[in-house]
């Protein structure tokens, strides 16, 4: 096999530009990992040409997947086999397997990369758990159906929204207890801080709204709403968030309404909505991030968005039922 | 016996709720803070059906309380992190009880929250007693028009989806499938009268026709002799044998006496779809789509059994209960009423969008899914059927249609 970034089109262009394409070779493009809830298996990417590199099978229903700091893996977690599957970056291939506990949905990791948190959607925990020895450091006991984790840049609080009890619960990560359960609207997603810091973004899949809470007062400071001319209120499920670096711009996947909207954060004004393919949910930006990724979980697919024109450049295919999407540099 | 029991239980009931006018209560076991809201399970112990046709198919005792008790632990999660604790008071009338006298004794405390599991004479019983006036009362298990149209009472939320929203859910897939030509079999009940006009309104509002209908009158004698499937084999050809071309043989067969012998024995090689074979449903222990999965996964631990559409309803109910108490912040049966009326409500039942109430019928809103005995085929409305306001509004008795005159 060549080497990885020596793509076709590369390959086409050797003649013509033989010291700018092995530069290229040399210089490996990054790669998008996209977990197949029901394929079992992680679509990997090329960053530059969106051709696939490697299909990797993983262990049952990959869903919540994400870089290590160190970008040397990515981890995923396979729900119906209560683990998460570590996948080694350079070889492309699973080297090992660290228990969880229960039907593990998404995961986050401490700043430093030691410690991983996992929502363990059936039994309404998060497990923290030591990254070297996959050593369980404890069990915190939020609400029902947890699933998306915020972890603040200080990394004195993790955040997991449960779905069933739509909540956000705040826990202190020196103590391992919840201190703040803040109600949102209707089966709350996922929970992102702005780059700020100053706030907490919360979506709610039903309730169809992102609640924005002040992670100080642990107050919902303000609901921002979604119309969309010609879809009913109803398909309206905002799931995936992602803020620009400068935090002027977000972008809120809206699930079965088939667009992400793009959300001023500082008037919370919906400027514009973008369709993608059918019901996305998890989002991810490029390395540089000028580019967007968009898992569509019904057309199989994931649509890129080029982030300063705002528009849809093209749609990839992946597995079947793409879930969420990381990026390694 | 149930009656005894029901009646103790009904004594401590009215001890329980006394006082409260049917708000909050201090509860001193759930802690100094901790807000106790009752909501009081209605049910009475009809006879069972008798033997189903099928082995494979059972009625738990505990239907549709499962559900509501399960749904009481989860809404108690949340209200543990809120201060607020649910309780569940069960109250099983025996068989054949005056519900309107035991009515003026379960509401003797004040207005109340009442889980419906009453058949429909017995609920519109509990809903024009006088003491009932101001209560609010959640219906886990009608399915009957009367009840949605001219029967509706101003008291009574539905939480099951009507015959007319299940024939106009089937009919929708059929007509999307091109499956337009309607061979109806109807059964000898009253009920059977009504969705088999169900099945003629469907078709008539969706470009379907019913080209043939017979009456069927079966006698279930033969059910559990050894015999018994050679007679169904005779008899199934013999009331399906029509001279006319059909698509599908759309059952009408609410009490469950014949529809389950049709699939293969049919005259013709044609599906059946109504009562039995393919149905409209609010939920089926196989659906596991929009985080349904994860609910079967908890009920199956919590009551060790598959969860039914009535355990749904239950379920479905107390966590209504639960949105307007935590997130609605009402305390009364009145300010919930009002609440579930409101712009402000909605409840998420696992169908992919929020479940919200009609206010014209106080039906609940929702897509119907179209379901075989193992898998889901289909969930309706199907994609190109519109409505100006929400597409789940194509299934059932729509604002201009409706003969509910609710009293405010």
């Amino acid at each position: 096999m060549p080497p990885r970034a020596m793509t076709g089109r590369c390959a086409a262009l050797l003649a013509f530009a033989v010291v700018l394409c092995s530069f290229a070779a040399s210089s490996r493009a990054s790669e998008l990992f996209v977990s197949n809830e029901v394929d079992d298996t992680v679509t990997v990417l090329d960053g530059d040409s969106y051709r696939v590199i490697a299909t990797i099978p993983t262990d049952q229903r990959p869903r919540g997947i994400i870089e290590t700091p160190d970008h040397k893996a990515v981890l995923v977690c396979d729900g119906d086999s209560n683990n998460i599957d570590v996948i080694d970056t350079k070889t492309l291939k699973v080297v090992r397997r660290i228990d969880t506990g229960p039907d593990p949905e998404t995961l986050a990791t401490s700043l430093s990369g030691d410690e991983l948190y996992v929502s363990n959607e059936n039994n309404a925990l998060v497990t923290v758990i030591k990254y070297a020895t996959g050593k369980w450091i404890t069990q915190v006991p939020v609400g029902i159906e947890p699933e998306g984790l915020a972890v603040s840049k200080d990394g004195r609080t993790v955040v997991v929204v449960s779905e069933e009890t739509s909540m956000a619960h705040f826990i202190d990560t020196k103590t391992w207890q919840v201190v703040a359960n803040v109600l949102v609207d209707t089966r709350p997603r996922v929970a992102v801080y702005t780059p700020d810091q100053r706030y907490l973004w919360v979506s709610s899949e039903v309730g169809g709204t992102v609640s924005v809470i002040d992670p100080r007062s642990h107050q919902v400071v303000h609901v921002i709403n979604f119309q969309i001319p010609g879809v009913d209120k109803q398909y309206i499920g905002p799931i995936g968030i992602q803020f620009t670096a400068d935090g002027r711009t977000a972008f809120v996947a809206l699930g079965r309404a088939n667009r992400v909207a793009v959300v001023d954060p500082g008037s919370y004004e919906v400027e514009k909505y973008i369709l993608v393919g059918q019901r996305p949910w998890q989002l991810t930006f490029s390395p540089d991030r000028s580019k967007l990724y968009v898992a569509n979980g019904l057309t199989n697919d994931v649509t890129i968005i080029d982030v300063s024109s705002e528009k849809a450049v093209k749609s990839v295919p992946v597995g079947r039922l793409p879930w969420g999407i990381a990026v390694v540099p | 016996m149930i009656g005894r029991r029901a009646a103790r239980v009904l004594g401590l009931l009215v001890l329980a709720l006394a006082g409260t006018s049917g708000a909050f209560v201090a509860a001193a076991a759930a802690g100094p803070d901790a807000r106790t809201f009752p909501i009081v399970y209605l049910r009475e112990a009809y006879p069972g059906p008798g033997i189903m046709p099928s082995l494979l198919e059972s009625r738990p005792e505990d239907e549709g309380l499962a559900g509501a008790e399960d749904g009481t632990a989860e809404i108690n999660t949340t209200g543990k992190f809120l201060g607020v604790h649910f309780k569940l008071y069960v109250v099983t009338l025996p068989a054949g009880a005056d519900v309107a006298a035991q009515a003026r004794k379960v509401f003797a405390p004040g207005p109340a929250v009442i889980v419906a599991d009453l058949r429909a004479d017995d609920l519109l019983k509990l809903a024009d007693a006088p003491a009932a006036k101001n209560a609010l009362i959640l219906d886990i298990r009608t399915i009957e028009d009367s009840l949605r149209q001219r029967d509706c009472r101003a008291n009574v939320f539905h939480i099951l989806p009507s015959q007319a929203m299940r024939t106009d859910a089937l009919a929708q897939f059929l007509v999307e499938k091109r499956w337009s030509r309607w061979f109806l079999l109807q059964g000898p009940t009253p009920q059977d009268a009504v969705y088999a006009a169900d099945v003629r309104r469907s078709a008539a509002r969706y470009g379907a026709r019913v080209v043939a209908a017979r009456s069927y009158d079966y006698n279930p004698g033969s059910r559990r002799s050894d015999t018994g499937y050679q007679q169904i084999q005779t008899q199934m050809p013999l009331a399906t044998q029509v001279g006319t071309g059909y698509d599908v043989l759309f059952v009408a067969d609410e009490t469950d006496l014949f529809g389950d012998y049709l699939p293969y024995n049919t005259f013709d090689a044609r599906p059946v779809v109504g009562t039995q074979g393919l149905v409209a449903t609010a939920w089926t222990p196989a659906f596991q789509s929009y985080s349904a999965l994860q609910m079967q996964n908890r009920f199956q631990l919590f009551a060790h059994r598959r969860m039914t559409e009535r355990d749904y309803g239950g379920w479905l109910a107390v966590n209504i209960v639960g949105d307007a108490v935590m997130r609605g912040r009402q305390t009364s049966p009145a300010g919930i009423r009002s609440y579930l009326r409101s712009d402000g409500f909605l409840v998420a039942g696992f169908k992919g969008e929020g479940l919200t109430f009609r206010t014209w019928d106080q039906q609940l809103r929702q897509p119907v899914l179209i379901a075989q005995p193992l898998m889901v085929v289909s969930m309706s409305p199907q994609p190109g059927f519109l409505h100006p306001n929400n597409t789940s509004d194509t299934l059932g008795f729509d604002q201009p249609e409706t003969q509910c005159r609710l009293a405010q």
